[in-house]
């Protein structure tokens, strides 16, 4: 492979793996902050993805837009519906054992797919929204334009990484982690259970749907197969149990390694016959259930395991 | 109304018998285990294609052959509870439930590995006309099978609950497991039972949904869902609430697209699922012990 | 005669702090001991780590010639200790009828029927009850099945934690008339109380626990008239 190709793909892979990070970071704060298990990721990831794009795309007959509103509005719109969407889920579910919101998340994730398959008036169905533009789109094209979606992507996970640090430490990051840890006590002194829950499932989604956002401007072209939850929901989980729950920048690691470890085995199967083709993608899915498997058993903290932070006292 | 009753009517029991069935293994694992079981769906897939496999070898009606498809689904639930559920039991069970979560997929892809991934009918003899009761009733003779073989697993499943010594300290460890242990009880015999019945039921489920339609590998991650809703509308832990929850979700969704009002389907059959979402909502705002004030845990 | 509970050195918890340390007391066949002690003095922690409810950091158990400390909690049944907690001590889901039948499965005793009538003589109320779900009995009558079950596998031991606590004063006199009559059938009893002055009056010996040592043993008649134990605990407390 050429040089320049080599790069080109690089960038790609780390593309991709900023939008997975920005996944795991926001799943950071909902399970290894909060303790939640949100199993429909995949849903909140298509919400922003489809409001992001319809709020930024030109005009059309088949199907709603025609705002044309610059991408970080769309990215916007896109962490408020998707969070909005969080904490309608969350308030019903918050009170109950976490298995109930699993299931109301895989729930609300397969009520979303329906919705954008059948209402092609406002997805356009699975013929799915062309055109989406790229941030800066009038200014860059071409391979360009991907090293600059490189450094946007990577400036929102700066951002997102820090928001996430400055929550983990704060006051509010501790109650949670107290209530995560040992809920009786967490109650017993007087903390609202529910009302931090819900806050951290709706900051989580919100982050999700602004990752889902991202991905549709990045491909400009979005389609319900983009959010397949074997890709979005449980490889995001794998990389946060490998990488280190309830650690951001365990988060970051995980979802750049295993990551790039899916987009090169991807090279290597790519090379057999096509009869091994197929075979291959669901041997890498078995070796993917197998590899959460793991590290659930030996490696629960994940390679970069959990430090609880330094308590600092005012001087 | 005779279309209602054929039409509607009919496949609403047909299909509620196979959410009955699977919606009673996931219950009962929920009650005694105190996890959601996310693999129950794709049990009932490799149940359904060890049926198939079967059927391949042997050129008899599929319906003899539900006994390889129950060993293949027995055998694989007891494995992965072994290897897989057994060393995380010490922890919060959320992580039994992650690890199910991996297990889905796990079946998921060795099913699509041995098997490929298209659709694969059931060869039973070629199209069976359906049968014609009263000159006026049509019912496919599947879902006559399906619902009579539910009926006789409920009352079986009653007996060996109430009368057996198994049965109860299987009530018993899903009513109270640390009393359960202070009173002597095998707690891993009753484990083991759990997974044997969850199974061999999820086989039969996966059988009739794949006999009905197609078997293809995502059959029972489809129906994991209204599963769920069915064994919470049951109230967890009680297996024959179960079966009656997986019933009423069963009419819910097919009579949800009749025409009760005017012409058209009062809700798009496209947003059929959607149906048994619906009530599992209500259900978990309003009563989330269901119908028979099972567990909440 | 050797004592068929022998407690040594005990020290256990649940995880953090031991909340027992190094208690140590004998029960000797066919009497009935009590254990007593203020709130929090970890009466119920003893007879837990008997059940090996808790971490047993140290000690021994010996009963009969074998270590209790090693052994899992549902075995205990099968060597012939029962026990009946303090809540949460019958299934409630089961009937009555099926609360007793699952007290034999671990152990079965020689003559079931004869052993099943034999309890419903300790307990004639519930003969009338019989297939009733457990859950729905008044407190007194709970515990009576709660009891029941423990003694359908004839034990050589049975341990009771606060059999009296929450129960109105009628069920309070009858508790401790019962617990005599169960003696007279045999079985050893050690329980943990509250209601001490009562309870010494019927026990053979009481240890006393304070703050998780032992603080004081003796016959039941000697610890009633004991000032020190009195005061410390029994003191203002009429029984």
């Amino acid at each position: 492979m050429e040089l320049t190709g080599l790069f080109f793909y690089l960038v790609s892979i780390l593309i991709a793996g900023g939008i997975y990070a920005l996944l795991c970071l926001a799943l950071n704060i909902q399970w290894g902050m909060g303790g939640l298990f949100n199993a429909g990721i995949a849903g909140f990831f298509a919400i922003g993805a489809y409001t992001s794009a319809i709020l930024t795309t030109g005009g059309s007959a088949k199907h709603l837009g025609g705002f044309g509103l610059p991408v970080i509005a769309g990215l916007v719109g896109a962490a408020v519906l998707a969070g909005l969407t969080g904490w309608a889920v969350a308030k019903i579910c918050v009170r109950l054992k976490s298995d109930y919101l699993a299931m109301a998340s895989i729930g609300i994730a397969e009520i979303l797919r329906l919705v954008i398959v059948n209402e092609s008036w406002l997805t356009n169905g699975s013929l799915g929204l062309a055109g989406i533009p790229r941030p800066f789109g009038d200014y860059v094209s071409g391979r360009s334009a991907d090293l600059v979606f490189l450094a946007y992507v990577w400036a929102i996970v700066l951002v997102v990484y820090l928001v996430a640090m400055r929550l983990y430490d704060s006051p509010w990051g501790r109650s949670l982690r107290a209530i995560r840890d040992n809920e009786e006590s967490a109650a017993a002194v007087g903390k609202n259970i529910e009302r931090y829950r819900v806050q951290t499932f709706v900051i989580g989604c919100a982050f999700m749907g602004v990752a889902g956002g991202l991905s549709a401007h990045y491909f400009r072209f979005l389609s319900p197969s983009a959010t397949d939850p074997l890709l979005v929901t449980f490889l995001v989980w794998v990389m946060l149990m490998a990488g280190g729950s309830g650690n951001n920048r365990g988060a970051i690691v995980g979802a750049l390694g295993i990551w790039t470890l899916w987009s090169v085995t991807e090279i290597f199967t790519n090379r057999l016959p096509p009869e091994w083709i197929t075979r291959s993608s669901y041997i890498r899915m078995l070796l993917v259930g197998l590899l959460l498997q793991f590290v659930l058993q030996k490696f629960r903290s994940g390679i970069l395991p959990e430090k609880s932070p330094p308590l600092r006292f005012r001087e | 109304m005779i279309d209602f009753i054929n039409f509607y009517l009919f496949p609403a029991l047909a299909i509620g018998s196979v959410y009955a069935l699977g919606a009673v293994g996931i219950s009962m694992i929920f009650g005694i285990l105190r996890f959601a079981h996310f693999a129950h769906g794709d049990l009932m897939t490799v149940g359904t294609y060890g049926v198939l496999a079967a059927a391949a070898i042997f050129p008899v009606s599929p319906l003899l052959l539900v006994p390889f498809g129950m060993a293949l689904a027995i055998v694989s639930a007891l494995a992965v509870d072994k290897v897989f559920y057994q060393p995380l039991r010490k922890l919060p069970t959320i992580y039994t439930v992650i690890s199910s979560f991996g297990v889905a997929l796990i079946f998921r892809s060795l099913v699509q590995l041995f098997w490929g991934s298209q659709n694969q009918v059931f060869n039973s003899g070629g199209v069976r006309p359906p049968l014609v009761l009263f000159d006026t009733f049509r019912v496919s003779v599947l879902h006559v099978q399906a619902v009579v073989a539910t009926s006789v697993i409920a009352l079986l499943l009653h007996f060996f609950l109430s009368r057996t010594k198994t049965g109860r300290s299987m009530r018993a460890v899903s009513d109270d497991p640390e009393l359960a242990q202070v009173a002597g009880l095998d707690t891993e015999k009753v484990v083991r039972w759990t997974w044997i019945i969850g199974a061999a039921l999820a086989a039969v489920a996966g059988m009739f949904a794949g006999m009905d339609t197609s078997a293809h590998p995502n059959l029972g991650w489809n129906l994991l869902m209204p599963m769920f809703a069915a064994a919470i509308l049951g109230g967890i832990g009680k297996p024959m609430g179960a079966m009656a929850g997986g019933y009423i979700i069963g009419l819910a969704e097919e009579l949800s697209s009749y025409n009760w009002i005017g012409d058209s389907a009062l809700i798009s059959p496209s947003y059929k699922t959607a149906v048994a979402f619906v009530i599992m909502i209500v259900l978990l705002i309003v009563k989330p012990q269901g119908l028979f004030k099972g567990r909440l845990l | 005669m050797s004592a068929l509970l022998s407690v040594r050195g005990l020290t256990a918890g649940y995880g953090g702090p031991p909340i027992i340390e190094d208690v140590s007391f004998d029960v000797e066949e066919h009497e009935i001991a009590v254990i007593l002690g203020p709130n929090g003095a970890g009466k119920s922690t003893v007879l837990k780590t008997i059940f090996a409810l808790t971490s047993i950091a140290s000690g021994i158990i010996d009963f009969a010639g074998t270590n209790l400390a090693t052994c899992k909690t549902s075995k205990l049944v099968t060597l012939g200790v029962s026990a009946v907690p303090q809540s949460s001590n019958v299934f409630r889901h089961l009937t009555v009828e099926e609360n007793f039948d699952v007290g034999t499965y671990a152990a079965p005793p020689a003559d079931k029927a004869a052993t099943h009538e034999k309890v419903l003589q300790l307990f004639p109320d519930l003969r009338a009850k019989l297939k009733q779900p457990a859950g729905e009995l008044s407190g007194g009558q709970r515990q009576m099945v709660a009891i029941g079950r423990a003694l359908m596998c004839e034990p050589k031991l049975i341990l009771l934690d606060e059999p009296t606590a929450g129960l109105s004063p009628a069920y309070l006199e009858r508790i401790f008339d019962l617990l005599l009559d169960i003696r007279q059938t045999g079985v050893t009893i050690l329980m943990v109380e509250q209601n001490a002055r009562q309870a010494l009056q019927i026990a053979d010996h009481g240890h006393v626990l304070v703050n998780g040592r032992n603080f004081a043993s003796g016959t039941g008649k000697d610890l009633l008239a004991d000032e020190n134990v009195r005061r410390s605990f029994l003191g203002g407390a009429a029984a």
